[in-house]
């Protein structure tokens, strides 16, 4: 047994895209992590991610001294001693990596959340986005389908754009027929899913205002470095992003067990 | 309140008496007083929206040209005509509600309940009758106390058609006399929940507020909330705690989510956290009704509602209630179908947080379409919510 197994924590966040679990050592270093499709059966799930990320350590499940679930399915995770909401988390997870005031943007499968931050970390409000998807990592989906496009291409595919398609539609379905109205006339694919990206940001912008500095993470931000950069310049913010900004609510849920 | 729906089931059976349809914050002393039964339909929607019967039935009124956006008290009600169910059935085995013999409105709340009584008044050939009430005001001028109570004046003749009785002043200020009783009980046992700990929670309220709003003008009534301040007092000098371990303590600003009452309140009390008060709980207290100038009076009660206020009043009035209930944080709920009585949408959340310090939720539901909720969403919010309370 290393240093490491001595006494471990585990955070599990399962999100309604994706789960994703960090395992810390007891100096708060990320020593395993794994991310997989949430699918239908969270319990089972958050098993096989938990194992997944047991593999890049050299501990065993015995080694874990606590473990606290985080995410829409976190009442679904067997082996978790505690919940917390994934807004808890979040806030957690970043202020680990930036302890000062922020405004926390998390772009999830799902939902969004805007979460800001005083000085020491306590939490001074949050939003969540309303009871749609528009402007959430569902809604890239829905359009990386109904153009063809892998998800993954996505970001290169905006980073290519000259030329930026406005798309001014706020629901996702509405979106859809836009963006094949603007295929229709011939507009060019990149320039379309800059247009989304944009449409993202919109949506997250209206939310509330951004005070003190900005962190950005979840999967979209994760896999979407471009995203960030439009931010950046829509925003003319500095814009801080986690190591592993998919990875922050179940750092901060791994950091509640710690407690 | 079983009595209540017997009295008049048997009065649209028998045409013992006649039967004025009310809204909830309408004349009722004045229909009282004049010798009708007074049945509303609001109470209607919300059992239609506890018993989570309305999410079935508001399509049918849709399909009639009522949008889903308007008021889903209005489209649950009419649904619930066109299909021929009512929660009356299941819970006092009454086949329907009452037919009326007159719709009397009163537009304080909003504009839909006289397009509701206008749709009954086409469909069962009822006279419509109603006030129409000034908006977003701050301070309450002559003018408008005057324009009112007139508009109270004139439906006596109306009203006196219809019930082919004379009307009477007594039998009137005696109603306005026993409404005033029963709103200064009422705001009794309201305010018991400023004890720490409380002895009620703001969902007990929207249930024990029933005799308030069908009830008022009525010595049943008065006799209701006597036994239920003796009970609630008990309670708060007894230490008895709504909520037991009571750690947090909350303002509920909307209207309920009437088909989630148990569900909220079961999460609120796993959370050890107690709403203690609520703008819709305080919306039948009438206290400025005086039986000695029951037109004005009742004029100056129906105007000073918080509904018809403006927005500085609405502030004002949620501070005041802060100093005397000592909550720790605000929800608001965005109810989608009644933007009348959503107050987060003009900035009123950030407002009253920076200027109360306190931290507020806005939980995006409904009152009756529960299409329009999303209970894990919610539920995460409230959780989260309690979590930043606790950070503090």
């Amino acid at each position: 047994m290393s240093d490491d197994a001595e006494s471990v924590f585990v955070g599990v966040d399962v999100g309604a895209s994706r789960t994703k679990v960090a395992i810390l050592n007891a100096s708060k270093r990320l020593i395993g992590h794994s991310v997989r499709k949430s699918g239908t059966d969270f319990a089972h799930t958050a098993q096989v991610c938990l194992n997944s990320a047991l593999e890049m350590t050299d501990i065993s499940r015995n080694d874990i001294a606590r473990c606290t679930s985080t995410g829409y399915g976190r009442k679904n995770v067997s082996f978790s001693d505690d919940t917390k909401t994934e807004i808890g988390c979040h806030a957690k997870g970043c202020y680990h990596y930036f302890p000062i005031a922020m405004t926390i943007i998390d772009i999830g499968g799902q939902d969004n959340k805007i979460i800001k931050l005083d000085e020491r970390g306590r939490r001074l409000n949050f939003k969540m986005n309303r009871k749609c998807a528009a402007g959430t990592g569902a809604f890239l989906e829905e359009m990386s389908l109904r153009l063809d496009i892998p998800l993954e291409n996505m970001d290169a595919l905006a980073t290519s754009s000259e030329n930026m398609v406005e798309l001014g539609s706020y629901c996702t379905v509405f979106s859809g027929t836009e963006v094949l109205e603007k295929i229709r006339q011939g507009k060019k694919v990149p320039d379309i899913v800059k247009g989304l990206f944009y449409s993202v940001i919109k949506r997250v912008l209206e939310m509330d205002s951004l005070t003190e500095r900005v962190v950005m993470t979840g999967g979209v931000v994760a896999y979407n470095p471009y995203l960030v950069k439009m931010f950046k310049e829509i925003t003319k913010r500095e814009i801080l992003v986690p190591e592993y900004p998919q990875l922050t609510g179940a750092m901060g849920a791994a950091l509640f067990a710690m407690e | 309140m079983a009595d209540h729906f017997y009295e008049l089931d048997e009065a649209a059976k028998t045409g013992s008496k006649k039967i004025a349809w009310n809204t909830s914050v309408g004349p009722a002393e004045l229909l009282r007083g004049m010798g009708f039964l007074v049945y509303y339909p609001e109470n209607h929607g919300a059992m239609l929206g506890a018993t989570r019967m309305s999410t079935d039935l508001i399509p049918y009124t849709n399909a009639l040209g009522y949008s889903p956006d308007i008021c889903s008290y209005l489209t649950s009600d009419v649904g619930s005509y066109l299909q021929k169910k009512t929660p009356l059935t299941m819970v006092y085995n009454i086949e329907s509600v009452p037919k009326p013999d007159v719709l009397v409105f009163n537009t304080n709340q909003c504009r839909d309940v006289q397009d509701w009584f206008s749709w009954y008044s086409r469909e069962l050939n009822v006279p419509l009758v109603g006030i129409h009430t000034h908006r977003g005001i701050g301070e309450i001028r002559d003018y408008e106390i005057k324009d009112i109570a007139n508009q109270i004046r004139d439906l006596v003749p109306k009203l006196e058609a219809v019930s082919g009785e004379k009307f009477d002043l007594d039998s009137f200020k005696e109603a306005v006399g026993l409404s005033r009783r029963t709103s200064e009980l009422w705001r009794a046992c309201l305010e018991t929940a400023a004890a720490i700990p409380s002895p009620w929670t703001f969902f007990d309220a929207t249930i024990h507020m029933g005799p308030a709003v069908v009830a008022r003008g009525t010595r049943e009534a008065v006799d209701y909330y006597e036994i239920l301040l003796k009970e609630l007092k008990d309670r708060m000098n007894n230490g008895v705690a709504a909520i037991d371990g009571e750690k947090h303590r909350l303002y509920w600003e909307g209207m309920p989510i009437w088909g989630k009452l148990r569900a909220l309140s079961e999460q609120f009390a796993g959370l050890k956290t107690c709403i203690v008060a609520s703008t819709y709980c305080n919306s039948w207290i009438f206290d400025q009704l005086d039986p000695d100038e029951p037109f004005e009076s009742m004029a100056v009660a129906y105007t000073e509602l918080f509904i018809v206020r403006d927005e500085p009043y609405k502030e004002r009035y949620i501070r005041d209630c802060h100093e005397r209930f000592k909550f720790d944080g605000i929800i608001f709920h965005d109810a989608k179908t009644c933007p009348n009585n959503s107050n987060n949408r003009y900035g009123m959340p950030e407002r009253l947080s920076h200027k109360l310090g306190l931290p507020t939720l806005t939980i995006n539901g409904d009152l009756c379409d529960l299409r329009c909720y999303s209970e894990e969403q919610a539920q995460t919010n409230i959780e989260a919510f309690i979590e930043q309370l606790e950070e503090k």
